[in-house]
């Protein structure tokens, strides 16, 4: 018999409904506790003396084992990144009978001031355990070792302790491309799997050691031991055996680095150099550099901030991250994406009378030659430069086509697979000028960006990359550092490569290179003096970069500006024409015209790939195998 | 025998109703709205575990004092709850509830990824905020608010709604995923509706489903999960692994013995072979150092924590108010057997704190708010017979 509902609530029932289910939770909470306490009894009196046992003898810790990390070589096996032993002295303070006697000897021992005594006493005392070594000394020479071996016997509780500690045999010339390792910090080890870390000091925090950090890390092993009631380590029970990091093989060619860091002779610049076919990079260089080992063992804090308050910004990686101007150097670009856009044929000429000008504009756009080149077809304006032609071009296609086209060649993006922290450098669009200055854009601004001034921003590793695609007549390999991991070879074609860039008439590639060709060799070509004698052929393209911007009728004179408002020097360059093995960009800050300051350094960069490498080290006979299969290579492209 | 019983529970806390409201005296406790018995137990075991804690935090007063000013913000918010009419929190369950879904639905959808786990809403430069906290009290509170406004003992179709109502922020939470508090969540919902009288019958039909389900829930745990019940059933499968932590808590409380090694000399826990010493494993520190008697006296506590709060439960007028004290004071409870079960090696490991002793800001905050509204309920009384 129910009452209707929400008529009539029964307050007396669902009370005592309420107390009777509630007194049955009360027998079901003791009978819970009852089931606790019987554990507890269980494990606390019945077993206690298996569990005491256990506590106070068998006490197992899982110690962390820390992989070795992969060693990095250059293209030809030559080491660039090793894990040198390092010999840290020790003391275990619940070993040692007298420790002023102790301290006294050491200090003796290793020919150290006296004072040092008080110091070691202070390290002595870090760990709170006195089970536990404390690190008094670092870094041990080899007398010092000796010494201490020697002497052995009178000093219990002292260790010479061996330590991998990561060295770079050429800091300076690779510190930006290799990056470092340093002392893991907590906000890297929250990014990183903790226990594959809980041993590791170290990490990855620059260049290739940051990008490649998992792979040259290794896995981590696992060490079972028993200690005694103190927790010292009484015998190992076993373990895993950590796996070590893998090795890399990069595409970098150490003598090649090496001469593009003699080649900028401390000036501000960077230098990359890529294999077109391949992707490889062989070179990337910027300078100034410093010593990343000094990073490894941790950098002092004067020196640091000496480092960073640099007016030349050694820390900083101009190869990936420094942006500049194009410049001229943008010019074999322009043309392509006018062939491919019908605004030129290559017999199309253009008069130049020194100047270019808009429609219903009166401000002349000025040619570097202020009388003007004359009568000008594709490829004299690029042997000579001429801005006039470019500024037609520029205008004629718009900064719409000159946007999609000069992405294509990677500009803008970030090009390369495995290079950590490349910037995208700045190539400017009608969007890109409206959410950044609120701004439409002006036709003026289009014929800046055709002759690479302007907004428009490159950066070294984008001009080589882009040079290889233009020696690869369109085709794209993505630009990458390493050429193979443990054993296993970098696929040739990598996701994400982007489409190559095609053109109606291939022949039309040739036509550009050629106008790059007589920059070099040409009569009039801006970089002939560089290109004196050359044994191969090389094409190019001089690019002078403004840093400071003149009215419309001033002329430039480089000895009246302060050195760092003078131009930035560019070139880049590919060689052999028919067969390109080498794509290089060169980028000098405020070192003033291109064609002679950048140029030289380029061609100084493709004779060494073409003439001298490794023919001073290989044996005769070797040698002449060689220049077989440099045919061989040209056969096969 | 069932005359027995009534005459047992017609009633055994006398209120105290007097003809006339106005001639009795209001003492300070009730005026603060305080119980001064809870809030006397509440301050010894929050001592106590402090205590405990300075020993498993490595003997340094930072976490101590860290714990100690969450004690103090949590005290504070349980003393406001606790200044609330049952009827304002009342009226507060439907909003509290849909903001909770809200904010489960924003951390689904946009959660912070933290630790593997979508828990977090966080509110760039404001707060870090789990809802999944929040719905610990606002999910019972929904439903012994829907059920105070039926008739009792509860039907199917109050069931069904209830089903609802339980349903959907428990399989919120446990996308995220987090088994545990979607479990915790749900059982303090499942006690309303035990407390408020579900039938035998019912309740027999609702287990028997349950238990065939189990499978099911296997079948959709996270591999980590189940990894968790494997090691439960046999630790040294995986000693170095996930075992490990069950390994070395048993060996700790029970070398710990009758009277424990004294405090700070747990071997155990001093020598850092016990993980989470300081959080969710604090009760084998407590069991090492302390032993057995000093397990039994933490017990005790507990359950006299429970008794109080089971007490002025039933000393509600209101329904709603005595559904909801009861289902707190026993998820409660809940608490406790979990984590000393999992720590003492009879439960699988799950992530639940040791309440009010166990190192960590949230789950006090949650606690104490719920023994605010035990307060609120109890001390809010209306004095005059209806």
């Amino acid at each position: 018999m129910r009452q209707p509902r929400d008529t009539l609530k029964n307050p007396e029932h669902e009370l005592r409904i309420f107390r009777l289910r509630s007194l049955l939770a009360v027998v079901i909470v003791l009978a819970l506790s009852g089931l606790l306490a019987g554990r507890l009894f269980y494990l606390q009196v019945v077993q206690h003396e298996k569990y005491s046992t256990r506590s106070e003898k068998n006490r197992v810790r899982v110690e962390p084992l820390p992989p070795t990390r992969g060693l990095i070589y250059d293209r030809n096996g030559e080491l660039l990144a090793e894990n040198r032993p390092t010999y840290n002295l020790t003391l275990v303070r619940e070993r040692v009978d007298d420790l002023d006697q102790t301290l006294a000897l050491l200090v003796d021992l290793l020919d150290l001031p006296a004072d040092q005594v008080e110091a070691f006493r202070e390290r002595s005392r870090q760990r709170q355990r006195p089970y536990q070594p404390a690190l008094l000394m670092s870094d041990l020479d080899e007398a010092q070792i000796a010494r201490l071996a020697v002497n052995r016997h009178r000093l219990p509780g002292v260790e010479v302790e061996a330590q991998l500690l990561r060295y770079y045999p050429d800091a300076e010339a690779m510190s930006h491309v290799l990056g470092y390792v340093g002392r893991i910090n907590t906000e890297e080890l929250q990014r990183v799997d903790g226990g594959n870390y809980a041993g590791t000091h170290f990490i990855g925090k620059t260049g290739v050691e940051r990008f490649y950090e998992d792979t040259l890390h290794g896995q981590a092993g696992l060490r079972k031991v028993e200690t005694n009631a103190r927790g010292r380590v009484l015998r190992e029970l076993g373990h895993t055996d950590p796996v070590p990091g893998e090795n890399l093989t990069l595409t970098l060619d150490k003598g090649l680095q090496h001469l593009a860091v003699d080649l900028l002779d401390g000036r501000r610049g960077a230098i990359v150099a890529i294999a077109p076919q391949t992707g490889e990079i062989l070179a990337m260089a910027s300078v100034p550099g410093f010593d990343t080992n000094q990073f490894v063992t941790g950098i002092d804090v004067s020196s640091y901030r000496a480092l960073q308050q640099d007016i030349d910004l050694p820390l900083f990686n101009r190869a990936i991250r420094g942006s500049y101007p194009a410049g001229s150097t943008i010019k074999p670009f322009m043309a392509i994406t006018g062939l491919r856009n019908g605004e030129i044929t290559p017999d199309e000429v253009v008069y130049d009378p020194g100047y270019y000008q808009l429609p219903n504009d009166s401000r002349r756009y000025r040619n570097w030659l202020r009388w003007g080149h004359g009568r000008v077809d594709l490829e004299r304006a690029l042997e000579v430069s001429n801005n006039t032609y470019f500024y037609s071009l520029a205008h004629e296609l718009g900064i719409d086509r000159i946007h999609d086209s000069l992405t294509q060649f990677g500009f803008g993006t970030r090009v390369a697979a495995d290079v950590y922290g490349q910037s995208t450098g700045l190539l400017p669009s009608r969007d890109w000028k409206r959410a950044r200055f609120d701004q439409p854009w002006y036709p003026g601004e289009t014929l800046s960006v055709g002759i690479g001034q302007g907004y428009l921003q490159i950066t070294p590793l984008q001009l080589a990359s882009a040079t290889a695609t233009l020696a690869n007549r369109g085709h794209w390999v993505k630009p990458r550092l390493v050429h193979e991991t443990g054993d296993e070879p970098m696929l040739l074609e990598l996701p994400d490569t982007p489409p190559d860039v095609e053109l109606e008439h291939s022949e039309w590639w040739e036509d550009v290179i050629s106008g790059m060709e007589q920059v070099l060799s040409g009569n009039e070509g801006t970089a002939r003096r560089a290109g004196a004698g050359l044994e191969y052929r090389m094409a190019g393209k001089s690019g002078t970069a403004q840093v400071f911007s003149l009215g419309q009728d001033q002329r430039y004179n480089a000895d009246e500006l302060k050195e760092r408002l003078r131009d930035h020097a560019l070139f880049m360059a590919f060689a052999p024409v028919e067969d390109p093995q080498i794509a290089v960009s060169v980028i000098i800050e405020n070192a003033g015209g291109g064609s002679s300051h950048a140029a030289a350094p380029a061609r100084a960069m493709t004779d060494y790939w073409m003439l001298e490498r490794d023919h001073g080290e290989l044996p005769p006979e070797a040698a002449a195998d060689e220049d077989g299969e440099a045919d061989g290579a040209e056969g096969e492209a | 025998m069932m005359a027995m019983v009534d005459v047992l529970l017609r009633r055994p806390y006398p209120v105290k109703q007097t003809a006339s409201g106005m001639s009795r005296k209001r003492s300070l406790w009730e005026r603060i709205h305080l119980d001064p018995w809870l809030l006397g137990l509440l301050l010894t075991l929050m001592s106590a575990g402090l205590v405990v804690l300075y020993s498993a935090g490595g003997q340094g007063m930072q976490l101590v004092t860290a714990q100690a000013i969450r004690f103090g913000v949590a005290l504070a918010g349980m003393v406001i709850i606790a200044q609330f009419t049952p009827a304002t929190l009342l009226r507060w369950s439907l909003p509290a509830y849909l903001a909770g879904m809200m904010m489960l639905l924003a951390v689904e959808i946009m959660g912070d990824m933290g630790m593997g786990a979508q828990r977090w809403l966080v509110i760039p430069g404001v707060v870090r905020f789990q809802p999944s906290e929040m719905m610990k009290l606002a999910v019972p509170m929904m439903v012994a608010a829907w059920l105070s406004r039926r008739e009792l003992p509860p039907r199917w179709q109050d069931l069904l709604v209830c089903a609802l109502l339980i349903g959907a922020p428990v399989l919120l939470i446990a996308r995220q995923p987090d088994l545990g508090t979607s479990l915790l969540v749900a059982m303090a919902a499942v006690f309303v509706i035990l407390l408020a009288g579900l039938s035998w019958r019912i309740i027999g039909l609702l287990g028997a489903l349950a238990a065939a389900a189990l499978p099911l829930l296997w079948m959709n745990m996270h591999d980590y999960q189940r990894q968790r019940v494997l090691t439960f059933l046999d630790p040294e499968s995986d000693p170095l692994g996930a075992g490990w932590n069950i390994i070395q808590s048993t060996t700790a409380i029970g070398s710990g013995g009758l009277w424990g090694k004294g405090w700070l000399h747990g071997t155990q826990s001093q020598l850092e072979f016990l993980p989470e010493s300081h959080t969710d494993f604090i009760v084998a520190v407590l069991g090492e150092e302390f032993g057995m008697i000093g397990m039994l006296v933490f017990l005790l506590l507990y359950l006299l924590i429970v008794c109080r709060g089971l007490w002025l439960a039933g000393a509600a007028q209101e329904s709603f108010g005595r559904l909801l004290a009861g289902s707190i004071i026993l998820t409660f409870f809940i608490y406790v057997f979990v984590n000393i079960g999992m720590v003492s090696g009879i439960l699988p490991v799950v992530g639940v704190p040791l309440p009010l002793v166990s190192y960590g800001g949230t789950s006090s905050v949650t606690l104490l708010a719920g023994f605010g509204i035990l307060m609120a309920i109890h001390s809010h009384r209306r004095l005059l017979p209806r």
